[in-house]
């Protein structure tokens, strides 16, 4: 196709780009001024405390900051992990078998796709709380292993790309249901199982709600709830405002990594369900 | 999945009674489904059981209100409902989270959907296309707590560089963070944050479509305009009939952005938002009666919302099949 170029597509196109990296650009800035210069010197221009600052963010009581990171690390991916293996078992029985109920758990899982997450958060606690399960990993692990969404995604793939003669095939040949799942299911699943890792996996690094009202300890929370308590200290002592800000920066390098690594995991279909990669 | 149990396959399966291995063949779909309906049940559905259960209780404090025994939990029919629904804090919060979602919303998708369309038309240097893809997407990768304090911080007078630019130009910056200018504040994170991975479901599904279907389209004069307005967005209408839904959702819930920005602007109260509502009642009250009462009120409105827009735009969601 060779079309006339547009000049007024690629302003729009850049201006978009120019919005959405705005307040990127300003916190790669802003983390590099000293606490002096964050209010006084003019926005855009960088000054040379970046080091000064990461550095005096690690020491905030004894780096609390890189155990709020390595508690997301875990929450985000164990609770993917777990839970996209959840939703392939549940979505490859929901695409390849026949069974009584089938219809009613498949419509019972669409609606908790309806579902609004947050409202769930509070009776969770209460529910988690008469188990003296509150206030541990397992208070935010556990609520984040189920995903209506992955299970309805993955019965797409499952449906799109496992052939049931291969099923058929691995059944002469004497293989297990379970050692088929491992061995063939999964596999064959692997490109839409990214997907739906990676939806669960931002779904539970970006959560602030859960974990806010499960976790009473700081050292158990996840980088949202930190900064955020981070942030309000600074109300009282503006100082902080700098670890805030170098936190922020931190705090996002992991994501836009994993993105920019796996852009192509990320056409996703929602009406379709599909993946094409 | 060891790797010594091959040696089992080569030896020809036990000749086993056909009827004995279906019979265990019809329990398979059911354990491969176990441990989602288990953490369904747990954390879904006993969730949402407990809420409503609690929405009808409430504590009854007997005598002087003293020692375990006096306060004991009772039916209340629906009183908390009433309360909740009559709270002075709760429509005032209705009211903000509408005008908010008929912010957001269609500002969101409309920018997703003219991004997706322009890239799609292919009118742009292919490096700037590719870079506006990335760009655009990127804040979806940074959570709502992070993102609501970056801008948080850019509406700062002090800091905003578009205070810096009106006063050059010789106005008073206006305060995004007064009390008028919150909602627009806490809406433009929304859409900034929401906007690209909008963008991308779009794209991917017009990239699904065969481009034969607009040659003949070009071939016959039609304008790029012409073509995205009678083909291109009725073919994507299935995906921005999910997005709006999926975007509705997320607007009922909005939670995490005010809750940030609180610190920052005296405009931001503690019941803002329905459910900073259900929060304050939660665990600054200590009334989870009065709470589960608004939860349940929020999941029913979004409930009614989603399945009510769906019925209107007479579409089968989610494809089912059968």
């Amino acid at each position: 196709m060779n079309l006339r170029r547009s000049p007024v597509a690629t302003t729009l196109l850049l201006l978009g780009a120019a919005y959405c990296l705005l307040p990127v650009l300003w916190v790669l800035i802003a983390s590099s001024k000293s606490a002096g210069e964050l209010f006084s010197t003019f926005t855009l221009a960088p000054s040379v405390h970046l080091f000064d600052n990461i550095a005096e963010l690690s020491g905030y009581r004894d780096g609390l900051y890189w155990r709020w990171m390595a508690n997301t690390a875990l929450y985000a991916g164990i609770g993917a992990g777990v839970s996209t293996l959840i939703s392939a078992m549940a979505g490859y029985a929901l695409a390849k078998f026949e069974f009584r109920g089938k219809s009613f758990v498949f419509n019972v899982i669409l609606a908790g796709v309806l579902v609004p997450g947050v409202i769930l958060a509070i009776p969770q606690y209460l529910l988690l709380a008469k188990v003296g399960m509150t206030n541990t990993y397992w208070a935010v692990l556990l609520p984040s292993f189920i995903s209506p969404y992955g299970i309805y995604l993955a019965r797409i793939f499952a449906a799109a790309s496992v052939p049931t003669e291969i099923l058929e095939a691995s059944r002469i040949d004497g293989a297990g249901d379970w050692r088929t799942f491992g061995r063939v299911v999964l596999p064959m699943m692997r490109t839409g199982l990214v997907t739906v890792f990676l939806f669960q996996f931002v779904a539970i690094w970006n959560n602030f709600m859960l974990p806010y009202i499960m976790l009473g300890d700081d050292k158990l929370y996840p980088i949202t709830v930190g900064l955020s308590g981070l942030l309000n200290q600074g109300a009282s002592q503006p100082a902080m405002y700098t670890s805030v800000v170098t936190g922020a920066l931190l705090s996002i390098i992991p994501l836009i990594a994993l993105f920019l690594t796996l852009q192509r995991y990320w056409q996703v279909d929602l009406a379709a369900g599909g993946v094409k990669a | 999945m060891s790797l010594i149990t091959p040696t089992r396959i080569s030896t020809p399966a036990p000749a086993a009674p056909a009827v004995a291995r279906k019979a265990r063949r019809g329990g398979v779909p059911y354990a491969f489904l176990a441990p989602a309906l288990v953490l369904f049940v747990l954390f879904l559905a006993a969730p949402i059981g407990y809420a409503g259960y609690l929405s009808l209780r409430k504590v009854k404090v007997s005598g002087l209100g003293l020692g375990s025994k006096s306060r004991t939990e009772v039916w209340a029919g629906l009183s908390n409902y009433a309360r909740s629904l009559s709270d002075p804090d709760f429509l005032p919060s209705v009211g903000r989270v509408a005008a908010y979602g008929v912010i957001v919303v269609p500002t969101m998708l409309g920018l997703a959907l003219l991004f997706a369309l322009l890239l799609d038309a292919n009118r742009t240097r292919e490096s700037v296309g590719k870079f506006s893809r990335v760009a655009i997407f990127l804040p979806y990768a940074v959570p709502a707590v992070v993102a609501s304090l970056l801008w948080g911080f850019l509406y700062l007078p002090r800091v905003s560089p578009f205070a810096d630019a009106f006063e050059a130009a010789g106005f008073a910056a206006p305060n995004i963070l007064s009390s008028s200018g919150t909602l627009w504040a806490v809406a433009n994170i929304a859409v900034w944050g929401g906007t690209g991975f909008n963008m991308i479901v779009i794209y991917t599904a017009l990239r699904a479509v065969p481009t034969s279907l607009y040659e003949s389209a070009r071939i016959d004069g039609a304008s790029e305009l012409s073509i995205a307005w009678r083909i291109k967005i009725p073919i994507v209408m299935p995906s921005l009939v999910m997005t709006f839904v999926f975007s509705l959702i997320a607007t009922l819930q909005v939670f995490a952005e005010p809750m940030t920005l609180k610190p920052l602007s005296n405009t931001i109260s503690t019941t803002w938002t329905p459910l900073m509502k259900v929060y304050r009642d939660a665990f600054v009250r200590n009334d989870i009666y009065a709470a589960a009462a608004t939860s349940v009120i929020i999941a029913l409105a979004t409930f009614i919302l989603s399945f009510g827009f769906l019925k209107l735009v007479g579409r089968r969601a989610f494809n089912q099949e059968d």
